[in-house]
């Protein structure tokens, strides 16, 4: 690992160091309690019946029989659910239970709580369901077709149509009427799935009026808000905890059936009660990458400037709303982040089929676009005689700049981190060999929404920081899943504090105990939580400053803070003498994202985010030309993270990115068949093992960004999306063949290559976009400074 | 969490008295060596027993033992991992041992036996799924339905052999042994299948398999190439097992034996007809392994599609026959 | 074994403890050390040997939990998670692992401690090649592998 610093602040104690994670030695000693490592005394455990049926309607449930069963403790279905739930305001399409209809095989009925996991699976048997099935649908072209017996949902429409988008900037057939070259491409973006480790799980007790959840999400914030609705329960009734987490990657951010469920059992039960899903269901829970059809079509001059852009996308979004309205917009939003286009038009669709519900994975509805748009972009390169790095420099976007959709662009390293991975991987060195090949790709990701998920003018992120003799203890919503952001506050704290990340105590993503943080999604927590922390643990430090330096009778500027001293005081004599004084110290810290950083247009609130990282990848590859088997050579990685915080937790976000969209490029998919998941197990979903991940060179590019917390960026998502634009760019540079699709399997590779033998173009990929009745388009008028919505 | 059903265990004290409790239990016991092909299409409601009937424990099971006619004979519950470790196996059988050695993942290896791997179920998947999602899709014949889902014109189901360590032993004619009520018999490896992926193994039910038996290798050389999605874990999507015999560079004579194409393994011998007399070249080794694929019927019923795979056979056994000569 | 009823005694040992034990023939190693013993330290991801975040060794060598009956462990000393480290000490697979930051969710680290431990128990400087091999079957979501290997080979030489 290289980090490019770009600062001369050498003063930071802890910031930016290479320090283990503060939750290291409970994960290594197999102490850390996960979700379904908590049980409580007298524990039911729960079991879904989950329907048979891609659709159906249900005609009736019987459960007597499971009821009748010894050990079953409690049954419930639909009935005992009747309020509807969804992540997002627009999408309150789901019941815990379904009572009237299923959508998609796996979609929960019932609910039993029995005295082990055995009796429930035996009740959960017996429970007669009576479906009457109707047409099922299972691909976009499918969905766009007027339904034959009904639509999948009563709401959106026409027909299958969730959710639509039709959105202009700048003048775009003017563009197009002025570019010397103009190309177009139909890219498919196969739906893939999150796969954590640990499958979810989540345990509720019901105890005088208080409900309390402890689960495996990534969003206890937003599960509070869906169980106070879906209960018509007061929310100060109802804690949420954040249990340490088994993996997310955006997989457990929705509200889910099982955690109502075990809620409405305890309720009932007067008993905690668990439910942990098995790892097929995990596959059915899912709100995974969805999958997407693109069609784009690029305007530019003769000297590869881009003038005019047209972006279409259409979503296969599964069964339920979800995320599906941001999924879809995001399909269109961060194009315009790493190119300045002058004039873009965005045209976007999101279906239901009946399959599982897609959502947010790791680079929500970005990686897709990504991947079309960076081998568009080798196209047109290559059409125009123009190295497709080249190409790329003179579109790129500038630092402190206004993307023509009115997104704000501060720090930007998009310059640097290509010239880290082109120099370092000797990119244009490189000798045409068969077999052999380099790929590059850029690309760049949010440091958070801008906007929450449902609207609200409260901060995004609040943080307390109690000190209380001696001890410091950090409060805040945030959770962390892996990521490392108890280490990132605990470190930012500990910077301002002048102690060590081990000194602070965090408590994070308890609704009962923490303020709220949004949630770990969107890659805001660093960014947001740490101005947050960086906030309170500030004004902690001004508070014993100020009472060390009337002891010692000198100015508050002449207290030295550092190695566990406040002056010539220790940390806990003065948080001693200042609690003497003051009582209990406790100060706070809150993050709201400026109002500037977006447009005002219908659909702006997806995109603007305070700060963007920017990444590159350069992947180097063998190509088999008999077989389409691809070897793994090495990737380069640069990102431009503003400043670590950790810098070893960043290089294995970023690792752990690079890995994700490998594994993703060339082997996972969600498939389905015959309306059933294809592969709901471990062993057929496939998914990289040590022996296919190549070495990887990372470098750190800090930007130090004005407003990020010690000027950091995100690091989680962003280094995905490079990798798997470049894993294709480098197949073709292998073997000269084109597979427009993701994942880019050997035997998509060989018929590609059988294409070119026959004489045909040689490329896989999909033939055509559809014609899909987009709505009007809406032209948006130019970026006013003085009207943004935020 | 995944649970195995009920069932009752039994932990003979010998094989003839495993061969006893099997015969009186019939169709209703399944004999376990390692467990780890069994456990998982038990707790998938694939395979039902009432009981299981251990064998893993026994010591007579778990030698490798050299024989006098300078062969070996190999307990069936030796471990996969035991045979990798083995260097007399592998200098032997470098073929068969580079198979065990492909066998899932070095921890399922530890606990996976040889002879559970030569007896591993057929696979398919329309079948490796839970009770749940075949009923979802209508069962098939292979359990609790009645047609064959990927191919539902055929007669027979058509589950993928799925034993990488069984083609290895076909090349080298090894033979294994029996014994059921009717006392022990020795049959070859080859005649062990037959071509229906639901009824794959011709040993009768109450006959436990107990030990391989591996000729003596004299001057045969052997290679084993396994097809797969990745480098560990993964079933064979195809999988090709030579044995040769070279004076010099020319081919005296050359079994190909190939699997994971079909419900058993093939033994196409017969295409390495124009190697024989002659030196491996590009041209010889393509129209071999062109004759030699033709029997692969890969189906829509594993990873990537049937016709890579049917393609890969061929590049798999022009591949293996290039290792096995470079193991001479 | 011998039976009481439905149950089994089940006599083994966990992380040097002798243990004596009525169980369900039918459950496997992973559900008796986390429901009977409550050693939740050894985690599940696919009960079907398909992830390897259920290893732990038996006598020594690594296994899938998931997939082992009581009745093969009878007599057997079992290390868990739980038994690795000595008292406040990490073991040096350990350590290096939170050394390399070659952890994040932490929820396959325990089988990949006990893959790691087993490979450098036996080959104390494996080659990278080798640690791969050894931990293939051994699942991660988060850390992209690279740290892991670069841990166990620090790992090896600190035992060394």
């Amino acid at each position: 690992m290289t980090t490019v610093a770009n600062d001369r602040n050498t003063d930071l104690r802890v910031i930016g160091k290479s320090l283990p994670r503060v939750d290291a030695v409970g994960k290594l000693i197999g102490l850390t309690a996960y979700a379904d490592d908590i049980e409580l005394p007298g524990t039911l455990f729960c079991k879904l019946l989950r329907s048979h049926h891609p659709h159906a309607r249900v005609l009736s449930i019987d459960t007597s029989a499971a009821l009748a069963m010894e050990g079953v403790v409690a049954v419930i279905t639909g009935v005992d659910l009747p309020i509807k739930y969804g992540i997002m305001p627009t999408s309150q399409d789901e019941h815990a239970l379904e009572n009237e209809k299923v959508r998609f095989v796996g979609d929960p009925v019932a609910a039993v709580a029995a005295v082990d996991e055995e009796t429930a699976l035996a009740a959960c048997r017996v429970i007669e369901v009576v479906y009457e099935p109707l047409e099922a649908i299972e691909s976009i072209e499918h969905a766009l077709l007027p339904p034959t017996d009904e639509p999948i949902h009563d709401y959106a429409g026409p027909g299958n149509i969730h959710r639509m988008g039709a959105l202009e900037f700048g003048e775009v057939d003017e563009g197009f009427a002025k570019s010397s070259f103009i190309r177009e491409d139909v890219f498919f973006y196969e739906g893939n799935t999150h796969l954590p480790m640990e499958q979810h799980s989540a345990i509720a007790t019901y105890v005088g009026d208080q409900l309390t959840l402890w689960s495996s999400t990534q969003n206890p914030h937003y599960v509070h808000r869906a169980l106070s609705r879906v209960f018509d329960m007061p929310m100060g009734h109802i804690r949420v905890v954040a249990a340490p987490h088994g993996g997310g990657f955006g997989g457990k951010s929705d509200p889910f059936s099982h955690e109502m469920a075990v809620s409405k059992l305890a309720m009932i039960t007067g008993r905690p009660v668990k439910c942990t899903l098995t790892r097929e269901e995990v596959f059915y829970v899912h709100r995974g990458r969805h999958p997407v059809l693109m069609w784009v079509r690029t305007g530019v001059s003769q000297d590869g400037k881009i003038l005019a852009m047209h972006f279409r996308t259409a979503l296969d979004g599964g069964a339920y709303g979800s995320y599906g309205p941001a999924s879809m917009l995001y399909t269109g939003a961060l194009q315009t982040t790493t190119y300045n286009i002058p004039a873009y038009r965005f045209e976007g669709v999101r279906v239901f089929t009946n399959k599982a519900p897609c959502g947010p994975k790791r680079g929500h509805g970005t990686p897709q676009p990504r991947f079309a748009l960076e081998l568009h972009l080798d196209k047109i390169a290559e059409s125009i005689g123009l190295d497709p790095v080249e190409l790329r420099r003179r579109n790129y976007v500038k630092p402190y700049s206004r993307t023509i959709n009115h997104l704000r662009i501060t720090s930007c390293g998009i310059e640097e981190v290509t010239d880290q991975v082109i120099n370092a991987s000797r990119y244009h060195e490189r000798k045409k060999q068969l077999g052999h090949g380099m790929g590059f790709a850029v690309s760049s990701y949010m440091c958070g929404a801008g906007l929450p998920i449902y609207w609200n003018k409260l901060p995004h992120s609040e943080c307390i920081i109690q000190v209380n003799r001696g001890g410091v203890s950090l409060y805040c919503g945030a959770t962390d899943i892996g990521q490392g952001s108890d280490t990132v506050l605990a470190t930012v704290a500990a910077e301002q504090l002048g102690l060590w990340p081990t000194d602070i105590r965090i408590v994070s993503g308890d609704t009962g105990l923490t303020p709220v943080d949004l949630g770990s999604y969107s890659s805001r927590v660093t960014f947001m939580a740490g101005n947050a922390a960086l906030q309170a643990a500030k004004e902690m430090r001004d508070i014993l400053v100020e009472v060390v330096a009337e002891k010692m009778e000198c100015s508050p500027g002449d207290v030295m803070v550092g190695e566990g001293k406040i002056g010539e005081l220790s940390f806990e004599d003065a948080a001693l003498l200042a609690q003497e004084r003051l009582g209990v110290l406790t100060t706070r810290g809150s993050y709201t994202p400026p109002r500037d950083i977006g447009g005002k247009y219908k659909a702006a609130g997806v995109g603007p985010s305070p700060a963007y990282s920017y990444s590159a990848a350069v992947v180097d590859l063998n190509a088999d030309p008999y077989s389409g088997e691809i070897r793994l050579n090495k990737v380069w990685i640069a990102h431009d993270i503003g400043r670590s915080i950790n810098s070893l937790a960043v290089k294995g976000q970023v690792e752990g990115g690079v890995y994700m969209g490998l594994s993703e490029a060339m082997m996972e998919g969600q498939l389905y068949r015959n309306g059933l998941h294809k592969q709901p197990s471990m062993l057929d979903y496939k998914s990289f093992t040590f022996l296919e991940m190549p070495e990887v060179e990372t470098f750190l590019v800090d930007t130090v960004d004005l407003e990020g917390p010690y000027g950091a960026k995100e690091a989680g998502q962003g280094p995905l999306l490079p990798v798997i634009p470049a894993v294709v760019s480098a197949v073709y540079d292998a073997l000269g063949v084109w597979v427009d699709e993701v994942p880019i399997t050997p035997d998509k590779i060989m018929r590609a290559l059988d294409a070119r033998a026959k004489g045909r173009e040689g490329r896989y990929g999909p033939k055509k976009f559809p014609q899909i009745s987009y709505p009007p388009i809406v032209k948006v008028p130019p970026f006013d400074a003085t009207s943004s919505a935020f | 969490m995944l649970r195995l059903p009920r069932f009752s265990y039994l932990r003979p004290g010998s094989v003839a008295e495993a061969a006893q409790v099997l015969s009186e239990y019939g169709s209703r016991a399944m004999v376990m060596a390692g467990g780890t092909d069994l456990l998982p299409k038990m707790k998938r409601g694939q395979i039902e027993p009432e009981v299981v009937i251990s064998l893993g424990h026994l010591d007579e099971l778990r030698q490798i033992r050299a024989v006098s006619d300078g062969g070996f004979e190999i307990g069936a519950c030796v471990t996969l991992a035991e045979v990798v470790s083995s260097s007399e196996l592998r200098a032997a059988y470098p073929g068969y041992v580079r198979a065990a050695a492909l066998v899932s993942s070095p921890a399922l290896r530890n606990a996976g036996t040889i002879g559970g791997n030569l007896c591993v179920d057929t696979r398919c998947n329309y079948y490796d799924e839970s009770y749940e999602w075949r009923k979802a899709l209508g069962f098939c014949m292979k359990k609790d339905g009645d047609i064959c889902r990927v191919a539902p014109a055929s007669a027979t189901c058509r589950a993928i052999a799925s034993s990488d360590t069984a083609p290895a032993a076909m090349s080298m004619q090894a033979t294994v042994v029996l014994v059921g009520p009717k006392g022990m018999r020795e049959v070859p490896v080859a005649s062990l299948y037959q071509d229906d992926g639901q009824f794959y193994m011709t040993k009768a039910a109450d006959e436990i398999l107990v030990s391989l038996r591996m000729p003596d290798p004299g001057r045969w050389k052997s290679s084993y190439v396994k097809v797969r999605n990745r480098g560990s874990i993964d079933f064979p999507l195809a999988g090709v097992a030579v044995a040769l015999q070279l004076s010099g560079p020319v081919v005296d004579d050359c079994r190909i034996i190939i699997t994971a194409v079909g419900p058993q393994p093939l033994d196409v011998s017969h295409a390495a007809q124009p190697l024989l007399g002659n030196r491996i070249d590009d041209t010889i080794l393509e129209e071999v392994a062109a004759e030699a694929a033709k029997p692969a019927r890969p189906l829509d019923n594993a990873d990537l599609s049937y016709v890579w795979r049917k393609r890969m056979t061929r590049r798999a056994i022009e591949q293996a026959v290039r290792e096995a000569a470079e193991v001479a | 074994m011998s039976s009481i009823g439905s149950r089994e005694i089940l006599r083994f040992s966990v992380n040097g403890r002798s243990h004596e034990l009525l169980v369900k023939p039918y459950a496997t190693l992973l559900e008796v050390l986390r429901e009977d013993l409550r050693l939740t330290g050894t985690k599940h991801g696919c009960e079907a040997g398909e992830c390897g975040a259920c290893v732990v060794l038996v006598d020594g060598t690594p296994q899938l939990s998931c997939l082992v009956l009581p009745g093969q462990v009878e007599g057997s000393e079992i290390t868990t998670i739980e038994g690795v480290s000595d008292g406040g000490t990490l073991h040096p697979v350990q350590q290096a692992l939170m050394d390399h930051g070659a952890l994040q969710c932490g929820y396959c680290t325990p089988g990949m401690v006990l893959s790691s431990k087993a490979l450098l128990d036996s080959n104390p400087t494996p080659s990278r090649e080798e640690i791969k091999e050894a931990l293939s079957g051994n699942l991660c979501r988060c850390t992209g592998y690279v740290s892991i290997i670069e841990a166990v080979e620090d790992a090896g030489r600190a035992m060394a």
